[in-house]
C-alpha cells in the first residue's frame, strides 16, 4: 500500500495546506468574505520567496518577504471591496488574475528553479533524521507555531472585533467597530498565511513556478470542509485544528488515491475523487446540523 | 455471498503473490508527467514503446507506473514522493515542473527527463555535457538555427518575425528568448504576441497583422493548441505561418522541419534502457531530438502568398495539402 516516503510526503503537503486553511477559514469563516485571491497570493508568496533566496537572502527573511506581499494581496482585494464597493468574490478574482501578470514580473520567467539553492529546510538535513522526514518535522513546527499565534490573536480584542464584523457587520458598527478595517487587516492575513504557505511549498519542491496557484482555494476549501465534518468546530481552537486535520485527510486521500489501482482508478480520476470526497464530507450522515446549516446557507 | 468474497480475496491474494514471485527479475519503471496533452502523452507512448523494443515488456520483465499530476503541482509532489517510496529503478519524469518535484524528492534514485527545454536553468543538471548527480534526460530545445534557415529559404526577404507565446509557459519563454538572439545574429527582428490562454491566440496573431512579414510558432502548448487562429490570419493578411511542429503542418501551416514528441520519448526510452542496464545518468550527456523532418504543405502556402520551388517539395519527407 503506502510507503514510507509517500505518507510523510502526503502529510508534509496537508500542513503546507493546513496554514492555507487557516487562511480560508478567516475569510470565508470569521469574516464570512468568499475569497479567491489565495490561487494568486500562493504562487505570489512562492515567487517572492524564490527571487528573494536567488539573491542570497536568508530564506526566512524571504519567507517573511512572502508573507507580507501575500498580505498586501489580500489587502488589496478587501479595499476594492471596502472602498470601491465591488462585490467581495469579484473583487477578489480581479486581484487573482491581475497577480498572475505580477508574479511573472516579480520572476522574470514563469519558472525559477531552486534545487541548488540552501533553503529553510537546508540546516535540518544535518540534524540526523531522514531525508523524507525533514520537511514534516519543520513545516509541523510551522504549523503549529502559527496555529497558535492564530487563536491567540482570535481571543484579543481585535481579533473579537473581526469575529463581530464577520457574524453581523451592521452590530459590529453600532458597538464603535471599524468594520472595514476588520475586513482589510482580516483579509491580508488570511492571504499572508496563504503567502507563506506558497513560500514553503517552492522551497521544498525545489521550484517556483507560475501555475502552481491552480485549484489552492479549492484544495484549501476541501480541507476545511473535511476538516470540520470530523472535528466538529464548536470554538475557535477545535476550528483551527480541524483545518489541519482536514489538509492531512485530503492528502492521505489524494496519496490513497494514486495507490488505487486494484479499485481500477486512474491518475486522471483524481478530479472527480476530490469533488465527491468534499460531497461526502459535506452530506455524511452524522454530520451536526450546524455545520451543514452553514455550508448550504448561501443557497437559501 | 461471503463464500464468494473470501473467493474473491483468495485469488486476489494468489495474484499478487504471483506478482511478487515475478518482482525480483522484474525491472519498475515510473512516469510523472504535469499534465495529459497530445505531446506529453505522446512522449510517454514513445517510451513504453521503445522499452518494448528493448525487450522490456510491460507484465514480463518490466512493471511500468504511470501518474499524471492534471497540472496540480501539489499533486506532482505527491506523486514524487510516492514514486520515490516505490523504490523503482528508474524514474522518468515528463516537462519541467514534474521533473523538478522529483529532483527534490529523489536523493540517489536514477531519474530521466523528457520535453524539459532549459534543464541548466531550472537547475536539473550541472551542465549540459556532463549531469553530475543522478538526473540525465532529453531537452525539447528547438534547432532554432535550422528552422530560421528553412524560413529565409522559403521567404528569402522576410525581416521582421512574428511569434504568439504564453509567458506564463517556461519552456516558451526561454525559446522566444534564444530566438531572438538568433535572429538578431541575422540582422532580423522578433515581434511577440503575447496569449496567455487558446481564447487569446486569435488576437494575439492579429496584433502581428502589419508588423511580420512571417510567423513562426515554437512548441507552446497554448498557442500550439488555437494554432488554427494563427494559420486564419495568416491566410487572411497573406503572412506565411512556420511551425516548430510537424503536426501544425496538417493544421495549415506553410512548413515545419520538425520532431514528434513519440520520437522525444523514443530518445527517452532508450536511455532509460541504457540506465537499467547498469549506465549511471550522471555520467550521460544530456541529448537532444536527432531525427528531423521536414513537412510543407503548398495549399496553405499558396493561401499565404508564397509559392514553394519544386526542390523543396522533393526534399520533403511528407507532403500534406490542407483544405481550407
Amino acid at each position: 500500500m503506502l510507503s514510507e516516503i509517500a505518507l510523510y510526503g502526503a502529510i508534509e503537503t496537508g500542513l503546507i495546506y493546513g496554514l492555507v486553511a487557516f487562511g480560508i477559514y478567516l475569510s470565508f469563516r470569521v469574516l464570512d468574505f468568499p475569497d479567491l485571491t489565495v490561487d494568486g497570493s500562493f504562487p505570489l508568496g512562492a515567487a517572492v520567496a524564490a527571487v528573494l533566496i536567488i539573491e542570497g537572502v536568508n530564506p526566512w527573511l524571504a519567507t517573511g518577504a512572502a508573507i507580507l506581499a501575500g498580505m498586501a494581496a489580500g489587502a488589496v482585494t478587501a479595499l476594492l471591496n471596502v472602498k470601491l464597493n465591488i462585490l467581495n468574490l469579484l473583487a477578489s478574482i480581479l486581484t487573482m488574475i491581475a497577480l498572475y501578470s505580477v508574479n511573472l514580473r516579480i520572476m522574470g520567467r514563469p519558472n525559477v528553479a531552486l534545487l541548488t539553492e540552501d533553503t529553510v529546510l537546508t540546516p535540518w538535513y544535518s540534524l540526523g533524521l531522514e531525508f523524507h522526514q525533514v520537511p514534516v518535522v519543520l513545516f509541523a513546527i510551522v504549523t503549529v507555531v502559527s496555529l497558535l499565534l492564530l487563536w491567540r490573536f482570535m481571543k484579543s480584542e481585535t481579533g473579537l472585533a473581526m469575529r463581530a464584523t464577520g457574524a453581523n457587520a451592521r452590530m459590529a458598527r453600532a458597538q464603535g467597530i471599524a468594520t472595514g478595517a476588520m475586513i482589510v487587516l482580516g483579509v491580508a492575513l488570511s492571504n499572508g498565511l496563504v503567502g507563506m504557505a506558497g513560500a514553503l511549498f517552492a522551497q521544498s519542491q525545489g521550484a517556483a513556478d507560475v501555475t502552481m496557484g491552480v485549484g489552492v482555494i479549492v484544495i484549501g476549501l476541501a480541507s476545511l470542509i473535511g476538516g470540520e465534518a470530523v472535528l466538529t468546530p464548536s470554538t475557535v481552537l477545535r476550528a483551527l485544528i480541524a483545518c489541519v486535520i482536514g489538509a492531512i485527510i485530503y492528502r492521505l486521500a489524494i496519496a490513497f488515491a494514486l495507490n488505487a489501482d486494484f479499485l481500477g482508478l486512474q491518475a486522471q480520476d483524481l478530479n472527480l475523487i476530490t469533488a465527491v470526497l468534499v460531497t461526502l464530507a459535506i452530506v455524511l450522515p452524522g454530520v451536526r446540523n450546524s455545520v451543514r446549516a452553514r455550508l448550504t446557507r448561501n443557497s437559501n | 455471498m461471503a463464500k464468494q468474497t473470501l473467493r474473491t480475496m483468495f485469488g486476489a491474494m494468489l495474484l499478487a503473490a504471483v506478482g511478487l514471485a515475478q518482482a525480483a527479475d522484474q525491472k519498475t519503471v515510473a512516469i510523472t508527467q504535469i499534465v495529459e496533452h497530445p505531446a506529453l502523452d505522446a512522449v510517454y507512448q514513445g517510451v513504453r514503446d521503445e522499452l518494448a523494443e528493448r525487450g522490456y515488456k510491460e507484465g514480463e520483465n518490466l512493471k511500468i507506473m504511470h501518474e499524471s499530476a492534471q497540472g496540480n503541482s501539489a499533486i506532482a509532489s505527491q506523486i514524487a514522493r510516492k514514486f520515490v517510496g516505490e523504490n523503482p529503478d528508474v524514474i522518468v519524469a515528463i516537462a519541467t515542473p514534474s521533473a523538478q518535484t522529483v529532483a527534490a524528492a529523489a536523493r540517489n534514485l536514477p531519474v530521466v527527463f523528457s520535453a524539459v527545454t532549459d534543464p541548466v536553468a531550472a537547475k536539473l543538471v550541472a551542465s549540459l555535457e556532463a549531469p553530475g548527480g543522478n538526473i540525465s534526460g532529453v531537452t525539447d530545445m528547438l534547432p532554432l538555427d535550422r528552422h530560421i534557415d528553412l524560413l529565409q529559404r522559403l521567404v528569402p526577404d522576410a525581416k521582421r518575425i512574428g511569434t504568439v507565446y504564453n509567458p506564463g509557459e517556461a519552456n516558451s519563454v526561454a525559446l522566444v528568448e534564444l530566438l531572438e538572439q538568433s535572429l538578431a545574429k541575422r540582422g532580423m527582428e522578433l515581434v511577440r504576441g503575447a496569449a496567455t490562454k487558446t481564447s487569446e491566440v486569435l488576437g494575439a496573431a492579429r496584433s502581428l497583422v502589419g508588423k511580420a512579414d512571417a510567423i513562426y510558432l515554437t512548441t507552446d502548448n497554448t498557442v500550439i493548441s488555437a494554432a488554427e487562429a494563427v494559420v486564419s490570419v495568416g491566410e487572411r493578411a497573406k503572412i506565411p505561418v512556420f511551425a516548430a511542429d510537424t503536426a501544425t503542418v496538417s493544421r495549415g501551416a506553410v512548413a515545419a522541419l520538425g520532431f514528434d514528441y513519440y520520437d522525444l520519448g523514443r530518445q527517452t526510452g532508450a536511455m532509460v534502457a541504457r540506465i537499467l542496464e547498469g549506465a549511471n545518468p550522471g555520467d550521460m550527456p544530456v541529448e537532444s531530438i536527432d531525427t528531423l523532418d521536414l513537412f510543407v504543405n503548398p495549399a496553405a502556402a499558396e493561401r499565404m502568398g508564397i509559392s514553394l520551388s519544386e526542390d523543396v517539395i522533393s526534399e520533403a519527407e511528407e507532403v500534406v495539402n490542407s483544405d481550407k
